[in-house]
Parts: C-alpha cells; structure tokens; sequence
C-alpha cells in the first residue's frame, strides 16, 4: 500500500490532520461547542462551490470561507448575544444553502464534489502536502503559545475575564483554528465529517483520561490511530475515507465507554 | 486607609429592565474583609460585577484601586471565583491545572517559570490540598473543589479576592471550614476579600464589615450592630 505515491500522500496528511483535529477539538468540547466544526464545514462547502464558480482552487476558497464563517459565528456569539446553537444553525444553514445555490450555478453537482464532501485518498498532491504541514504546524505553534491562556477560558470564562486575559480574542483564536482544520482536512476526511475527528477523539479520550494533558495526549493518539486505521480500511475496502475514519473514531469511543463502566464497577 | 473599591451614587439598571441598583454609596478600603448579602434579585451580584468592571453604571461612577473599574488595568490582581453554576470543564482537570489556570492572570503565554511553579505550589499548600494535587476535580467533594477555585484565584497573587455565592450547593461542615479558610488567608495575606451571598451564615463570624443591599444599601456596619432581625438577610427591608 504504502508502495504507491497517493497512499504516502494521504498517510502524511492525514497523520497532521490526525493531530491537529483533536488538539483543535479538545478547546471546542471544553467550551461546549462540539458543533462548530459542522457550522465551519458547511460554509467551507459554500467556499468550494464559489471555488467551482470562480475558477480558483476550491481548497483555498473553502479556507477563506471557513475563516470567514468562524468570525460570524463568534461575532454572533460574543457581541450580539446569540445564543451559542443559534449562532451555529444561522450560520450552519445559510453555508449549506449558499453552496447548493453556488454550486448548481457552477454546473459542477458531479462526482468530484464529493472527494470534498467525504474526503479522498486519492487528490492529495505534494502541494496539498505543503499546504496540509505549514497550515497544521501553524496551528499546533498557535496552540502551544496559548495553551494556558486557552486553558484557563475553558475552565472559567468569567474568571479569565476578570483577571484581564484577552477573552475574545481567545474565543476568536479558537474558531480560527477550527477554521484552519476544516481546511486543512477537507481532502482527508471530508467537509461533513470533519468535525466528528475534531470531537470524537477528545469525548473518547475524557472517558478515561485522569489529568487535561492525559486527555489532551490521548485525543490525539485516538485521533492519529483513527486516521491511519481509517486510511487502511478505506484502501483495502475501496471506502470513502471520510466514514471509515470516523467510524474507527466511533469504535474507540465506545470502547473508553466500556473501559469507563469497567472501571466505575471495580 | 487606602480605597480598593468605591461607588458614588451609582445607578444599575439592565437594558429595558427595572433598577437593580439605586444610589449606592459604598467604599471598601484596601485588606478590608466584607461580606455583602441580600435577597435573591436584590443586586448583590450585579453590586460586584460593577465592582469587578464586568458591567459599568447607567449612572454614577464605580473605581477599583482608584481606576475606572470597566477600564481597570491591573487585573491580574483580581482573584475572583464565580458562582459554581458558572464553573466548568468537560475534561478530567486536577488540582493542579485548575491552579494553574489562574496563574495565566499574571502569565498567559509561553512556558511557567519557577516563580510560576512555586506560587500555584503554595495557593494548593494555603487551601490544604496539597495531598490531593494530582487527583481529578470530579473526584473531589463540593468543599474540595471550592477549595481548588480558591487556590486558583490565589495564584495570581491577588490584592482583591472576589466570591460569588462560593457556598452554593455545599454543606454546613464545608461552609464552616470555608469561612476558617478565608479568615485565616485574609489574616495571613491581608487580602481585601468581597464575599457575596445570599445568606450570611458562618462567614458572619469572621468578617469586618457586613454589607445588605436590597437595590440600595440597607446596612453597611459591623457584624455585632446588625439588627438581630436581619440575620437572615432575605428579610432585609429598606
């Protein structure tokens, strides 16, 4: 498997996207925004079809859409008080509608939209590579520069804000990210199943994790062995790699769920 | 005495709502410890929110440590534990990283340093959870993980403690020791403690100066002149 050029391709991207997903996701679920990545993709897909529609690289136009989607619903979030889920369906629905209109008009409702919708091992190029580890190194720079600053507004917002840390443009920092990994990950896993790498690893890991940086470190390690195991199955099994890397995320979760009620009976 | 916390003549009503607050007049000097009660709805909350700089006064004005308090610029003095039902992570945190949360009031980015280390190590050794360090928050009783929040409010070294109804959902054992604690921390750091509750309870024993408000300041006095009626301050008349 690993002899053909398109497999070492989709390893190495999907191993960065594999850490980046649920480093990213583990701030979401802390903030009770598990959805947002939904709310992010399905803008992103608004940003492929204008991609269609324009000519231009529907990778980069997804990214400037996600980007763009982040900053609405934080913004609806955090200063005009909308509640966190309203923010998300405004945004969720208004993305996916825009992007069926867009994409009709583009004449491009193919079989190549979905390699966006539900990933594909086959359409990572060296230069999505590129792409894929600068974006992905960005984030993880991002992340480990505020770590404490990200960790102490998930704990107590409030608090954090008293003590004069710069809130919202924490909150902010954290949509960017998820914006940042829906594009990064569109080609691997898919715009509608990213955000289940960026969730399901981090609830998996906090069934059994005893510490933040034991869940941390086991999100990803689920996270990167939910990857690679997908990308296996979707090669051998000729699958969309999109739902066979969720669905290994879903089997490790239910597996920490065994583990937990193990571990509450002893 | 120098003033960590003023009101003159300030005036708090929400957007389109009714008054919470009507001209009140209060000064809290610095190493002050108070206690500020009332009725639920009677604007104790909303009283330190103003002071905190979380809201800012439809009339009059609000200084903390001589600022403005909304634009106040030393906040990494503030300690503050919110109202539990505000507190919350989903994550397995222990002692020790909630500790460190707070420390991220005096440095938010990049690595701790030792001075970082030894101040978290001694907010958990001042609220006697050293032992319990490395155990999860979830694994903790109520008193415990009020404990924790303190801990983390102290290590960033506060001038001003703030507590907002820190007594909600734990028991009359853990409310005993928790007043022990603040009494004994107050004593050792002489830090300037606002303690706002609905009811007085244990805390009445430790602190300077009780504060009722009912949308305006009914009492402010010691502990020993408060009319033996209003011990239960949700009967506080104007």
């Amino acid at each position: 498997m690993l002899d053909l050029e398109f497999m070492r391709l989709a390893f190495a991207a999907g191993a960065v996207v594999g850490l980046v997903a649920p480093v990213v996701g583990f701030f979401l679920v802390q903030r009770q925004m598990s959805l947002i990545g939904d709310g992010i993709g399905h803008v992103a897909f608004a940003g492929v079809a204008a991609g269609y529609l324009l000519g231009v690289s529907p990778v980069w136009t997804a990214l400037a859409a996600a980007i763009l989607g982040a900053v609405v619903i934080e913004w609806l979030r955090a200063y005009r008080r909308t509640a966190g889920d309203q923010a998300l369906a405004l945004v969720f629905y208004t993305g996916i509608a825009g992007g069926v209109v867009l994409i009709s008009a583009a004449g491009a409702l193919n079989a190549n939209l979905f390699t966006y919708l539900f990933g594909s091992i086959l359409t990572v190029t060296r230069r999505d590579l590129l792409t894929i580890v600068l974006l992905g190194s960005a984030a993880l720079a991002l992340v480990a520069v505020s770590l404490r600053a990200l960790l102490a507004v998930s704990i107590d917002e409030e608090g954090a804000r008293v003590a004069g840390l710069p809130v919202p443009v924490l909150n902010g920092v954290v949509s960017l990210l998820a914006a940042l990994t829906v594009g990064i990950s569109m080609r691997i896993v898919g715009i509608l199943l990213i955000a289940a790498l960026m969730v399901l690893p981090v609830i998996a890991a906090q069934r059994v994790a005893w510490s933040l940086r034991s869940a941390m470190a086991l999100s990803v390690a689920i996270g990167l062995a939910s990857v690679l195991a997908g990308l296996t199955v979707s090669y051998y099994g000729n699958l969309p790699p999109g739902g066979s890397i969720v669905l290994t995320a879903t089997g490790f979760f239910l597996v920490a769920s065994v583990l937990e009620l193990a571990r509450g009976r002893v | 005495m120098p003033v960590a916390v003023e009101f003159e003549h300030v005036d708090f009503a929400y957007l389109h709502g009714q008054p919470v607050l009507q001209d009140v007049e209060l000064r809290i000097g610095s190493g002050e410890f108070v206690a500020i009660a009332g009725p639920n709805g009677g604007g104790k909350t909303t009283l330190l929110r103003l002071a905190l700089g979380l809201e800012r006064p439809t009339d009059g004005s609000v200084r903390l440590f001589g600022e403005p308090a909304h634009r106040f610029s030393n906040r990494a003095v503030l300690g503050y534990l919110a109202q539990r039902t505000h507190l919350g992570v989903q994550a397995p945190a222990t002692v020790r990283e909630i500790v460190a949360a707070g420390r991220a009031a005096r440095r938010p980015f990049g690595r701790l340093r030792a001075e970082d280390r030894s101040a978290i190590d001694e907010a958990i050794e001042r609220v006697g959870l050293a032992e319990l360090a490395r155990r999860p928050l979830t694994r903790l009783s109520g008193g415990q993980q009020q404990r924790a929040f303190i801990a983390k409010a102290l290590a960033a070294e506060p001038q001003l403690l703030a507590l907002d109804e820190p007594t909600t959902g734990v028991d009359v054992a853990a409310q005993e020791a928790l007043a022990e604690l603040l009494e004994r921390l107050h004593g050792e750091l002489g830090v300037t403690i606002l303690y706002v509750s609905h009811e007085f309870g244990a805390i009445e024993r430790v602190v300077q100066r009780l504060v009722l408000v009912r949308e305006r300041i009914v009492f402010d006095g010691a502990p020993d002149a408060l009319p033996a009626l209003w011990h239960d301050p949700s009967h506080a008349h104007a």
